[in-house]
């Protein structure tokens, strides 16, 4: 499966992050969301075969989030995702369909 | 003087399998600008995890996608064997093999199938799905199902291949070489085929790795990834080179699938020669706890499935980022400056498998 790590992170150090692994080379993978108790974003970024995890945990949907499309052009599509599936707000998005993404019959956003 | 137009390009279009909608906005005949929308086979299968138990919901995993099926339900199983830290006998991992790349053939030739059609190359699509045909017999054989196998489960598989039908498998599938020997070669010498196929699309290398790519799309382009690598099932078993080509055009992502359907091929027979004999499963004990990142390669790329559990028979959550929804964000830098007339083309040459991307 290759290795593959998680490292829990803040808010605040998210674009960095992703920068300082764009720097060493990494592709992102997928951005992926679990709602619960918490709102956790998962960053998965893999470089070769190597697989690492950023964590992201939000005590509620509201918390405003910076997009990384600036540093991974392709983010905006599972950004988009999770903005319109799970409502998270996410500021600064690189292309922003502005909810028009996904038609679906079921009310959005989903809520635990 | 330039006329602006905005097409809807489905979400019903004749060469289009499966429903998606790209608006197009067009300059005369170029595109300009392309805008998805998705969601309309979307059928909540990640939510329903929450309410089936873990070792019944690989029957819905198998159901996320036709074509992929079975590497969907392998996927699914490898993220709770990893919960579990379940060791999976050495049979059953030949087995997976076996079934995985069976269902990489059978979805490139339908894929073949298709991207002849939208050509419109009528008998060679017909032709070609002639051949998938017995593929899926094989498949049928061996699971009781042309499309969802039913074959893999949590700790092993479902059932078991006798050496006896291994060894008549191999028999056919050296018969069959010629067929997709003899079909693939219009794909890739036919002078009407070639026009409309070289040149197209074209991603570069460091396009197709910064926007995500993966599969053929990112191999076509001259990027050696191929998730199979990393040895899961029993592919560390396995020698194989990953199909990799440098045109980065749509020509070069066909010819990356033709070459996967005779890598496939040899795949098969490495693993008939090697398999050993011993169980097939192994028993399920306790329950999932923790997350889990599992990934595999698909016919159309690599696939993840993150499963984080609590100690109940209940999934927290099962996130599934498919390997078209990964594609799609280079689908979209592809289509801006392409003509109207080659947008079926451009499409098809992703591989495009909806129901896998919205789930």
């Amino acid at each position: 499966m290759g290795n593959q790590s998680s490292v829990s992170i803040e808010t605040g150090s998210l674009l960095d992050r992703a920068k300082e692994l764009r720097k060493q080379g990494y592709r992102l993978a997928q951005i992926g969301c679990a709602a619960g108790k918490n709102w956790e974003i998962n960053y998965s970024f893999g470089k070769e075969y190597e697989f690492v995890n950023l964590k992201l945990t939000l005590a509620s949907p509201d918390i405003e989030i910076p997009s990384i499309s600036p540093v991974y052009r392709c983010a905006f599509i599972y950004e988009n995702e999770i903005n319109e599936l799970f409502g998270l707000k996410i500021r600064g998005m690189g292309v922003d369909y502005k909810g028009g993404l996904y038609r679906i019959s079921v009310k959005t956003p989903f809520r635990p | 003087m330039s006329r602006y137009s905005v097409i809807p390009f489905g979400p019903q279009h004749p060469v289009l399998p499966e429903p998606v909608q790209l608006e197009l906005v067009l300059e005369d005949e170029k595109v300009v600008e392309a805008i998805p929308s998705i969601g309309f086979v979307h059928r909540g299968l990640e939510k329903l995890v929450e309410k089936k138990d873990f070792l019944d919901f690989v029957y819905v995993a198998e159901r996320v996608c036709g074509i992929c099926s079975f590497i969907h339900g392998l996927t699914y199983c490898m993220a709770i064997e990893g919960l579990l830290k379940l060791e999976v006998p050495a049979r059953a991992q030949y087995l997976r093999v076996i079934w995985s790349e069976l269902s990489r053939m059978h979805s490139h030739l339908m894929w073949l199938g298709f991207f002849a059609d939208a050509m419109g190359f009528e008998n060679l699509f017909m032709n070609t799905w002639r051949i998938r045909e017995k593929i899926l017999d094989i498949i049928e054989e061996t699971t009781g199902g042309r499309v969802i196998f039913g074959s893999c489960k949590v700790g092993g598989v479902r059932r078991g291949i006798d050496n006896g039908t291994l060894k008549g498998i191999l028999a056919k599938l050296k018969d069959y070489r010629r067929d997709i020997n003899e079909i693939t070669g219009v794909f890739l010498r036919d002078d009407s085929v070639r026009q409309r196929l070289i040149g197209r699309g074209v991603l570069t290398k460091e396009k197709a790795y910064e926007l995500g790519a993966v599969g053929p799309t990112l191999r076509a382009s001259g990027v050696r990834f191929d998730i199979r690598e990393t040895g899961y099932a029993a592919y560390n078993k396995i020698s194989f080179e990953p199909a990799v080509e440098t045109g980065g055009d749509s020509y070069a992502r066909c010819k990356v699938r033709i070459r996967e359907l005779f890598q496939a091929i040899d795949i098969i027979r490495q693993v008939i020669e090697k398999i050993e004999d011993g169980p097939i499963e192994v028993k399920v004990e306790g329950t999932p706890d923790g997350e889990f990142f599992a990934r595999t390669e698909q016919p159309r790329g690599e696939v993840i499935y993150y499963a984080r559990a609590d100690g109940s028979r209940f999934l927290q959550r099962l996130r599934i980022r498919t390997p078209t929804f990964a594609n799609l964000p280079a689908l979209l830098e592809m289509l801006p400056g392409c003509e109207l007339a080659d947008v079926p083309i451009l499409i098809h040459s992703i591989d495009p498998c909806i129901s896998c991307t919205e789930r």
